[in-house]
């Protein structure tokens, strides 16, 4: 059950062997870990779309889509013909070349990173050296669309959200990068499969004082860089519209919204292969471990946006800077501890590190409250 | 494989359009964009002779490493002094810029 | 793997030309704003490049750094200096034509230098990892990074201290 996949696969390719020359039977192989992953990333994307409409329904104590098909199953297909048959309309003013451009870019690293991600034991399409490096540095490319497509709509809102977005990912980026690096110390590789069997026997890294706060701090600016709610303030409906896609329509909206869902699953993805022990888990196939650990947690970042308001610009980027950057760069201190000490002092050490370094973070940060007023001549 | 002549050649084109955006460019963000596009080429050199000369593959990676960092200060400063006669001077092309000149 | 080879070398020179023909478009484009976007395909195209030279964590460097930051730098400067969309200002300056002439001449004089210089090439190319890199960067080079991570700071503070706008 756990090699499904791999055996599937390596039975295709040997039936081929039978009769193609050698590297006709690399290019099957290439081709099926691609079309594995194209077939894959769209599906996920429709039917999280249609997952998070029923959870935060459920939240909000209606049904959510429940007409077309059982349970509303059917639902994300009626989307997909309503956005491939809707008006595509370009604004008079906007720069037509790369507001067409922005759209179709940004899907692309999307789809991207799901290369490094080890869906199960054997079952990763590229085993790259440079693995997480690999997954934050094509995220981080996800910038610089969103901001042209901004500039390209040439509308006020468009350009709010799109500065917006900047500011805010660019802060996120560093706390993200900084979360990962214990983890990279204790491995010693930038691997991602390496990471996984790293944690091998239920040595996961969230299981350790410095794992805790880096897993916390590591789904958080994903969230954050995937702009979800609490810190969706680049496409805020409430404030300006709907930030940098407001200009777009049809199948490039479409687009954006699919590189975001497909990027809150492989933020999801890789945050259970970093910290959560990726594929490995008992009795069930590790495979479905991987995606039993993703959705969780893609469950708790739609629990996020059904219970919790909308951060203040300032807030979030006093939140990135003064809080995260700062923990991120002690809980690399307490991991650095926890290795240069034996089995029971490093965990009773690292962890007074990082509840000393969350107790005076959270006291420096404390918003300034007024003292409250004592009222001595006006008793009666 | 392909062969070190055109990879050279190919690294000394890139090196001369980014010399000729420097050149021609008014704008003075081109001209930086230009400079970026010289960095790449000296950069991709680097890299190239790592893997087929007898250096260490370390040694020209770390120089890479060295120029990439360098250029992302380059960039900061110089997009900071840009801005800042944009401020003062309404104009960020070159010839325009001629304060010390009667 | 062997004969696997001719496609890879193929994607090289594919690749190859699209840098060329993005870095033209980005020196010759008006249209600042695209300029920008063409520099950043010429960027993804050199990482490109790396990868295919087993420089994977410089190629990861590039996207990071050149596209993830500095393009981000460049199209916001483009973006606060305004004016852009305005394509009546010319983009270029009188030294268009002798720069492309002198130019030619550099070029006619390295290509021939080029093609004649005795290269000695490995039989078998190196390839590095990004853990050796890292002992180079704590070990041999330990004085260059410490200074460069100086350059980078002062630079962090220079670039705050002359974009601050005067109160």
């Amino acid at each position: 059950m756990d090699q499904l996949f791999v055996n599937l696969k390596h039975s295709i390719l040997i039936f081929a062997g039978n009769f193609l020359p050698e590297w006709a039977v690399i290019l099957i192989s290439i081709l099926i870990s691609v079309t594995a992953i194209a077939v894959f990333g769209p599906v996920t994307m429709m039917y999280l779309t249609l997952l998070e409409r029923k959870f935060v329904g459920r939240i909000q104590n209606r049904f959510g889509p429940n007409r077309v098909g059982k349970w509303g199953l059917l639902q994300p297909l009626a989307d997909g013909v309503k956005m491939l048959t809707k008006e595509d309309i370009v604004p008079k003013g906007a720069d037509h070349f790369a507001h067409f451009l922005a759209p179709v870019a940004i899907v692309i690293p999307a789809l991207l990173v799901f290369a490094v991600v080890p869906f199960g034991r054997n079952m990763v399409a590229v085993d790259l050296s440079i693995g997480i490096l690999f997954f934050l540095a094509l995220s981080s490319t996800t910038t610089i669309w969103i901001f042209v497509a901004a500039w390209a709509s040439r509308n006020k809102f468009s350009l709010l959200g799109g500065l917006r977005s900047v500011a805010q990912m660019v802060s996120y980026e560093i706390p993200m990068v900084l979360s990962v690096v214990p983890v990279l110390m204790v491995v010693g590789s930038f691997s991602t499969v390496a990471i996984v069997e790293a944690q091998s026997g239920w040595n996961w890294f969230v299981l350790t004082p410095w794992g805790l706060i880096g897993f916390v701090l590591f789904f958080l600016t994903g969230v954050a860089e995937v702009n979800r709610t609490p810190f969706d303030l680049p496409e805020g409906e409430s404030e300006i519209v709907a930030g940098f896609h407001t200009e777009y329509s049809g199948m490039k909206f479409a687009l954006f919204y699919m590189a975001e869902f497909m990027n809150s699953f492989t933020i999801s993805a890789i945050v259970s292969t970093v910290y959560l022990g990726g594929w490995q888990g008992p009795w069930l196939p590790g495979w479905l471990w991987l995606l039993i650990k993703s959705y969780a947690l893609i469950l708790v970042m739609m629990w996020f946006r059904g219970t919790l308001p909308r951060f203040r610009v300032d807030q979030l980027m006093g939140f990135a800077w003064k809080f995260l950057l700062p923990l991120a760069l002690l809980n690399i201190f307490a991991a650095g501890v926890w290795l240069a000490f034996a089995r029971p002092v490093n965990y009773l050490l690292s962890a007074i590190i990082v509840a000393l370094a969350l107790f005076i973070l959270y006291f420096a940060n404390r918003p300034d409250m007024p003292k409250k007023r004592v009222y001595r001549y006006a008793v009666e | 494989m392909m062969s070190i002549n055109h990879f050279l050649i190919f690294t000394t084109l890139l090196f001369l359009i980014g010399l000729y955006g420097a050149l021609s460019r008014r704008n003075m963000i081109g001209i930086l964009m230009s400079i970026e596009i010289m960095l790449n080429a000296v950069n991709l050199n680097f890299i190239f002779f790592s893997r087929f000369l007898d250096v260490p593959a370390e040694t020209a990676q770390v120089f890479a490493i060295f120029v990439i960092v360098l250029a992302a200060a380059t960039a900061a400063v110089g997009l900071a002094i840009v801005l800042q006669i944009y401020r003062n001077q309404k104009t960020i092309y070159t010839d325009e810029i001629d304060l010390l000149k009667w | 793997m062997n004969s696997f080879a001719p496609l890879v070398s193929v994607v090289q020179y594919v690749l190859m030309f699209i840098v060329l023909g993005a870095a033209i478009v980005t020196v010759s484009i008006g249209n600042l704003f695209r300029a920008a976007i063409f520099l950043a395909f010429t960027l993804l195209g050199v990482a490109g490049l790396y990868f295919f030279l087993h420089a994977d964590f410089i190629a990861a460097m590039q996207i990071l750094i050149y596209v993830g930051a500095i393009m981000t730098l460049v199209i916001f400067a483009v973006m606060l200096t305004g004016k852009m969309q305005d394509p009546l200002v010319a983009q270029s300056n009188r030294q268009k034509i002798p720069a492309f002439i002198i130019l030619c001449g550099v070029s006619a004089f390295l290509i021939p230098t080029i093609l004649k210089a005795p290269w000695r090439t490995l039989a078998t190319p190196h390839a590095t990892t990004a853990a050796n890199l890292g002992r180079a960067l704590m070990g041999e080079f330990v004085f260059p990074f410490e200074i460069v991570s100086l350059v980078l700071l002062v630079a962090l503070i220079g670039a705050i201290a002359t974009a601050r706008s005067d109160e």
